[in-house]
C-alpha cells in the first residue's frame, strides 16, 4: 500500500516534467515571431530585440531550457514584464478568491450533483429523470458566462438577494464571503453538476441491475441504504474519476466567471496579463493550474484504493 | 375448457391438426407501421432530427447572413449609442452605435467555422496518432505520456497561451483550440484500436499474411469511424463554447476582425447592468447552437451505441 502510494507519488514527476517542457516550447511552437507580437504593431525593432532577450529567444533551446526548469524547481516562475515583480508573487497575491472559488464550487457541485443521479438512476424513465437529464443536457450547451450574468441579472439586479459583483476575503467573516462566492459558485458548477450527475446517474443504473442488488432488496433493507450505501459505493470509481476530471473544466471555466462577477482573482491576472502581453505571468499561471490539476488526479487515484480494496497496488 | 390462444402463430397451430376451422382472433400484435424517408428518420432519432434541424437553420442563417434584413457588421452610427432593441434596430445597438442584430448573425460565421474546423482537424490529427499507437508498441509509451502532459493543461488555458503568442485571427484561434484537443481524441482512437487488434478476424489478417498498413487501413480504421464521428460533434461543441470564452476574455477573434458572439459580449461587458440587451442576443444563439450541435450528438451516440442509448 505504501509502496503503491509512493510509487504513484513518484509518477508525476515525468508528467509534470512533459507539462513544464510542452509549456516552455509554445515559446518556439507558436506560428509567427513571438517577440514581435508581444511587442505589439507600434514597437521598434529596438523593443522586439529587448524582449527577445528577456523571453531568452536569442539563446539556443536547451540551454535556456536547462536554466528555466533549473529556477522552476526553485519555484521561481520568472518575472512580469509589465509590473517587473516576480510571477510567483503576483499569483500568491491573487490565490484567495480563485481558491475559494473553486472549493466552493466542488464542495456544491458534489452536494447537488451525486444525489441528482442517484436518484434519476433510481428512477430512471420517470419524469424526474427525463427532467434531471434535460437539466444536464442543458448544463453542457449553456456557456458558464451565460449562466452567470442570468444569475447575477435575476438573483442580484432584479431580486436584490445577494451582492451583484466583488469579493470579500474569508477573514472578514463567512457570511460575507459566502455571499459574494454563492451565484458565481453556482454559475461555475453549472456545467460541472451536469457532468458529475450524469455519469453518476449512467454508473448507478449499472451497479442496480446487479446480484447484490436484488439480494439486499430480498432481504428487506430499504431503499435508501440499498441506494446510498450499497450501491453508491461500488458506483464510487467512475464518479470520482469524472470529479476529478472534471477540475479542468472549472479551472478554466474560473477564469471567465472572475471576470463576470468581478472577482480579483488569478482570472482576472489572466486577463490583464493577456491585454498587456505579459507571456511570462500566462506561462506562470498554466504551470500553476497544471501541476494542481496533476495533483487533483493523483488525489484521486489514492482515493480509489481507499474506496475500493479490489483495486491492485 | 379450451386454451385461450394468444397468438396468431399458435391458432394457426391448433388449427392445422384438428380440420375445424379456427375462431377468427383478433391481432393482438399492432401492424408494424414502417416510416420511410425524412419523417420516419425524423421518427426514429428525434435528437438527431432536432439537433440537425437546428443546426441547418444556423448553417442557413450564417450563409444568408447578408440578406437577413442586416446592414454592415461593422458599421458605427455614433448619434445612435446604447439604443435599446427597437424597430429600426431589433436587437438594439451597443456603445459605437454598431446594429447588435447584424453582428449576432454575422457572428454565427465563426462559431460555426470554428467549431466545424476544429472537429475535423483535431480527428484527422488525433486519429493518426491514435492509430499509431495504438498499433506501434514501441511508440505507444512515449505517445502516450506526451499525451498525458498535455491533457494536464487545462484546454482554455492551453489555448490562452498560444494566442498570448500568436497575431490574433480566426486562424490561430482554430489550430489554438485543435491542439488542445488533440490528446483527447487521441486517448479515445487508441482504446478502439487495442480493442480491436485482439478480435480474432485481425489476427486472420495476420495469419494471411496482410502487411500492417493494409490492417490499419482496411480491418481496422473503418471501426473507429462510428465512435470518432460522436466525439467529433462533441468537440464542435466545446470549440465553440471555447472560442467564445476566448474572444470573451480578449484572447480570440477580436472585434476588429469580424464579429463573433464571444467578442459581443465583450464588448457589452462594462455596460451589462443597465444595458442586459447587448449580452442577453448572443448569449441566446451561441446557448442554442450549442444545445443542436450537442443534441445531434447525443443522437449519433444513440444510433451508433444502441446499449449506451438505455443508459445515458
Amino acid at each position: 500500500m505504501l509502496a503503491y502510494i509512493v510509487r504513484r507519488i513518484l509518477a508525476t514527476i515525468p508528467v509534470m516534467a512533459i507539462v513544464a517542457l510542452f509549456v516552455f516550447s509554445l515559446l518556439y511552437i507558436a506560428p509567427g515571431d513571438p517577440a514581435a507580437v508581444i511587442a505589439g504593431d507600434q514597437a521598434s525593432q529596438a523593443d522586439i530585440e529587448k524582449i527577445r532577450t528577456n523571453l531568452g529567444l536569442d539563446r539556443p533551446f536547451l540551454v535556456r531550457f536547462g536554466e528555466w526548469s533549473f529556477r522552476l524547481v526553485q519555484g521561481d516562475l520568472g518575472t512580469s514584464m509589465f509590473t517587473g515583480l516576480p510571477v510567483t508573487e503576483l499569483i500568491r497575491q491573487r490565490l484567495e478568491p480563485t481558491l475559494s472559488l473553486m472549493v466552493l464550487t466542488l464542495f456544491l457541485a458534489i452536494l447537488f450533483a451525486v444525489p441528482m443521479g442517484v436518484i434519476a438512476a433510481a428512477k430512471a424513465g420517470s419524469w424526474i429523470d427525463r427532467l434531471l437529464m434535460a437539466f444536464a443536457v442543458a448544463g453542457f450547451s449553456v456557456p458558464v458566462f451565460v449562466v452567470g450574468y442570468l444569475l447575477a441579472y435575476v438573483f442580484a439586479l432584479q431580486l436584490e438577494w445577494l451582492p451583484v459583483q466583488g469579493y470579500t476575503p474569508i477573514a472578514r467573516g463567512f457570511w460575507p464571503w459566502l455571499e459574494n462566492l454563492i451565484l458565481p459558485a453556482i454559475a461555475l458548477g453549472f456545467i460541472y453538476i451536469a457532468l458529475i450527475a450524469r455519469i453518476t446517474r449512467a454508473t448507478m443504473l449499472e451497479v442496480l441491475s446487479q446480484d447484490y442488488v436484488r439480494t439486499a432488496r430480498a432481504k428487506g433493507l430499504g431503499q435508501g441504504s440499498i441506494l446510498f450505501l450499497h450501491a453508491l459505493k461500488n458506483a464510487a470509481v467512475p464518479i470520482v474519476t469524472v470529479i476529478g476530471i472534471g477540475v479542468a473544466l472549472l479551472i478554466g471555466g474560473a477564469v471567465v466567471t472572475e471576470s463576470v462577477f468581478a472577482i480579483p482573482g488569478l482570472g482576472r491576472l489572466t486577463i490583464d496579463a493577456i491585454v498587456r502581453r505579459d507571456y511570462p505571468v500566462i506561462q506562470g499561471i498554466v504551470l500553476m493550474f497544471s501541476f494542481i490539476y496533476v495533483l487533483v488526479n493523483l488525489a484521486v487515484d489514492l482515493i480509489y484504493t481507499a474506496l475500493d480494496p479490489r483495486i491492485q497496488y | 375448457m379450451t386454451p385461450e390462444i394468444t397468438s396468431p402463430a399458435l391458432a394457426r397451430q391448433t388449427q392445422a391438426p384438428s380440420g375445424r376451422a379456427a375462431v377468427e382472433l383478433p391481432d393482438i400484435v399492432p401492424p408494424v407501421k414502417v416510416r420511410h424517408g425524412l419523417a420516419g428518420f425524423a421518427y426514429r432519432h428525434p435528437t438527431m432530427a432536432v439537433g440537425g434541424g437546428m443546426l441547418l437553420l444556423l448553417v442557413a442563417m450564417a450563409l444568408l447572413a447578408p440578406f437577413l434584413g442586416t446592414g454592415d457588421p461593422s458599421a458605427i452610427a455614433p448619434a445612435k449609442r446604447n439604443r435599446p432593441p427597437s424597430a429600426e434596430n431589433w436587437f438594439g445597438t451597443d456603445a459605437y452605435g454598431k446594429d447588435i442584430y447584424t453582428r449576432v448573425i454575422y457572428g454565427a460565421r465563426i462559431s460555426l467555422i470554428v467549431g466545424f474546423a476544429v472537429a475535423i482537424l483535431s480527428s484527422a490529427i488525433g486519429l493518426g496518432i491514435g492509430l499509431v499507437s495504438g498499433f506501434i508498441r514501441w511508440a505507444d509509451g512515449l505517445i502516450m505520456r506526451v499525451m498525458d502532459g498535455l491533457m494536464s493543461i487545462p484546454p482554455i488555458l492551453l489555448a490562452v497561451a498560444l494566442m498570448a503568442l500568436t497575431r490574433a485571427s480566426v486562424e490561430n484561434v482554430v489550430l489554438a483550440i485543435t491542439i488542445a484537443e488533440i490528446p483527447r481524441v487521441s486517448r479515445l482512437v487508441r482504446g478502439v484500436v487495442l480493442s480491436l487488434r485482439e478480435q480474432p478476424y485481425v489476427d486472420a489478417a495476420i495469419a494471411c499474411g496482410t502487411s500492417t498498413p493494409r490492417i490499419i487501413l482496411r480491418h481496422i480504421l473503418p471501426n473507429t469511424i462510428a465512435p470518432l464521428t460522436v466525439q467529433a460533434t462533441y468537440i464542435c461543441a466545446s470549440a465553440m463554447i471555447t472560442e467564445a470564452i476566448l474572444s470573451f476574455i480578449g484572447a480570440g477573434v477580436p472585434p476588429t476582425i469580424a464579429p463573433s458572439w464571444g467578442n459581443i459580449m465583450a464588448d457589452g461587458r462594462t455596460l451589462w447592468q443597465v444595458k442586459p440587451y447587448i449580452i442577453f442576443f448572443p448569449a441566446v444563439f451561441l446557448s442554442l447552437t450549442v444545445l443542436a450541435v450537442n443534441l445531434l450528438g447525443d443522437g449519433l451516440r444513440d444510433a451508433v451505441d444502441p446499449r449506451m442509448a438505455k443508459r445515458l
